[in-house]
């Protein structure tokens, strides 16, 4: 190795420390080395320095929608890529529905059903503002939001469909009385009901202009017949994706590695045409190269799927190397609706320094 | 809760209850970069208990105090993701609503 100079990794070692390769038979180099001095004899420091991270990472927005975005995010460890997918998932906090009181359901579907699909309804309320409820604490306007939900098919009328927009919202809680032995002693003061609301939920500035309700209003909740009635409460509370699935903000949020498409040599004429058929999603294309010459070219890396379709056979291998970057994640998030994508995954972030805080503060 | 020797506050195991792969892989991996840590790793001793054990050796720095600063690195790196995503997002969607506006040639 004496024609490598000191301080720098020789060309074959750093791309297996930057790029897993995707032979035909495994992917290889698939480990990050983090080891601070794991090229300590080649004169390279591996270890961390925030400035370098500051200067490299980056962040390109592909796609942005109302519940849906992807971006690029480069320069970044895939330990901490993962902990934010893993915290979209499953730690950062949405409303649910929680409890069902049912007054009457004489409808097909039994009550412990149709709560447990009432409870898969998202929500359309910013968690943010609203607390976590423990076991001892009394519903309030301040952890609980109350939905009502009477529906009757008449005897004679042909079946209805029950669906999420006849969830009504109840901004001063519930209206379910609670029987109580000295209802008549006082019965001045207002009578106690399941929840203890304070004030109205809509002298909340976030409320009093847009009324939370379900985020799509089409969700088929029950099917009625002739004669058959549904009268319940439902109350939702503030969780999280690890307690319960239906508390998770999003439909799914996942990574994939860039992947890089590399010809070794030149894909000429005959082969280049080959070379294009093979590949399902399109990855490469034909360019002219004058003189009747014709060559392949690697037209669209990121369509690259690594189904490994143009390495098979002969000796397609020693032509086309199919790589992954390993610090350049496409992270695609899908929300649910309670939240807009990009704020979920600050917010993921900030569960992360959150939790980081806490152990600080745990080793003081 | 840590566990180490009075004598040697150099090599310590922290458990941390309520945490999983999400901090713990994290911190193993701010931990690693670290040119104090002689060794560090971490273990699930249950996969039913939410309960995470790091252990971590280093040359000599007390263990808690290389920890923390690991710990402190994940934050400040947290805080600049957060910013760099927040700036483009913002540049994103001005450049969406200039496309929006369709200027004629």
């Amino acid at each position: 190795m004496d024609d490598v100079p000191m301080g720098q990794l020789p060309p074959h070692i750093q791309l297996q420390r930057t790029r897993v390769f995707c032979a035909s038979d495994a992917p290889t180099q698939t480990e990050n080395v983090q080891y601070s001095g794991a090229y300590a004899s080649m004169g390279v420091d591996n270890s961390f320095r925030l400035e370098d991270f500051v200067k490299n990472f980056r962040v390109e927005v592909v796609r942005l929608t109302e519940d849906d975005m992807e971006f690029d995010m480069i320069g970044i460890d895939a330990a901490l890529a993962n902990a934010f997918r893993r915290i979209l998932i499953a730690e950062v906090p949405t409303m649910a529905i929680e409890k069902v009181l049912f007054a009457n359901n004489t409808s097909v579907i039994q009550d412990e059903v149709l709560a447990h699909r009432l409870g898969l309804i998202p929500i359309k309320a910013d968690p943010r503002l609203f607390e976590y409820m423990s076991v001892n604490d009394t519903p309030n306007e301040k952890n609980t939001i109350v939905f009502k939900l009477h529906v009757k098919c008449k005897r004679g009328d042909p079946r209805i469909t029950v669906k999420s927009d006849q969830l009504e919202w109840l901004p001063n809680g519930s209206e379910f009385q609670l029987v109580t032995d000295n209802s008549n002693s006082n019965s001045n003061s207002k009578p106690k009901t399941y929840t203890s609301f304070s004030s109205s939920q809509t002298s909340l500035p976030e409320f009093s202009e847009n009324s939370i309700a379900s985020k799509h209003d089409d969700i088929i909740i029950a099917k009625l017949g002739p004669g058959q009635e549904i009268e319940l409460e439902a109350h939702a509370v503030k969780g999280v994706g690890k307690t319960h699935a239906k508390w998770s903000p999003v439909a799914t949020a996942w990574y994939r590695m860039l992947p890089e498409v590399v010809l070794l040599e030149e894909v000429e004429d005959q082969k280049a045409e080959e070379l294009v058929k093979k590949c399902p999603v399109n990855v490469f294309d034909i360019e002219d190269v004058g003189k009747g010459k014709r060559r392949a070219i690697v037209a669209q890396p990121r369509a690259c799927t690594l189904c490994r379709e143009c390495i098979r056979g002969n000796d397609w291998e020693k032509l086309i190397a199919l790589r992954r970057v390993k610090n350049h994640f496409i992270f695609t998030i899908e929300s649910s609706g309670a939240l807009p994508p990009e704020v979920l995954f600050t917010e993921a972030v900030k569960v992360l320094e959150d939790k980081c805080a806490e152990v600080i503060s745990d080793l003081l | 809760m840590e566990h180490g020797s009075i004598k040697d506050p150099s090599s310590s195991t922290f458990s941390f209850a309520g945490e999983d792969h999400t901090l713990a892989n994290s911190v193993r991996f701010a931990l690693n970069q670290d040119p104090r840590v002689s060794f560090c790793g971490y273990s699930i001793p249950h996969p039913a208990d939410a309960r995470v054990n790091i252990r971590v050796q280093t040359t000599g720095a007390p263990a808690s105090e290389v920890l923390k600063d690991a710990l402190q690195d994940l934050m400040l790196m947290c805080q600049h993701v957060r910013d760099t995503f927040d700036k483009a997002v913002v540049d994103s969607k001005v450049s969406d609503s200039v496309k929006a506006m369709k200027f004629k040639p």
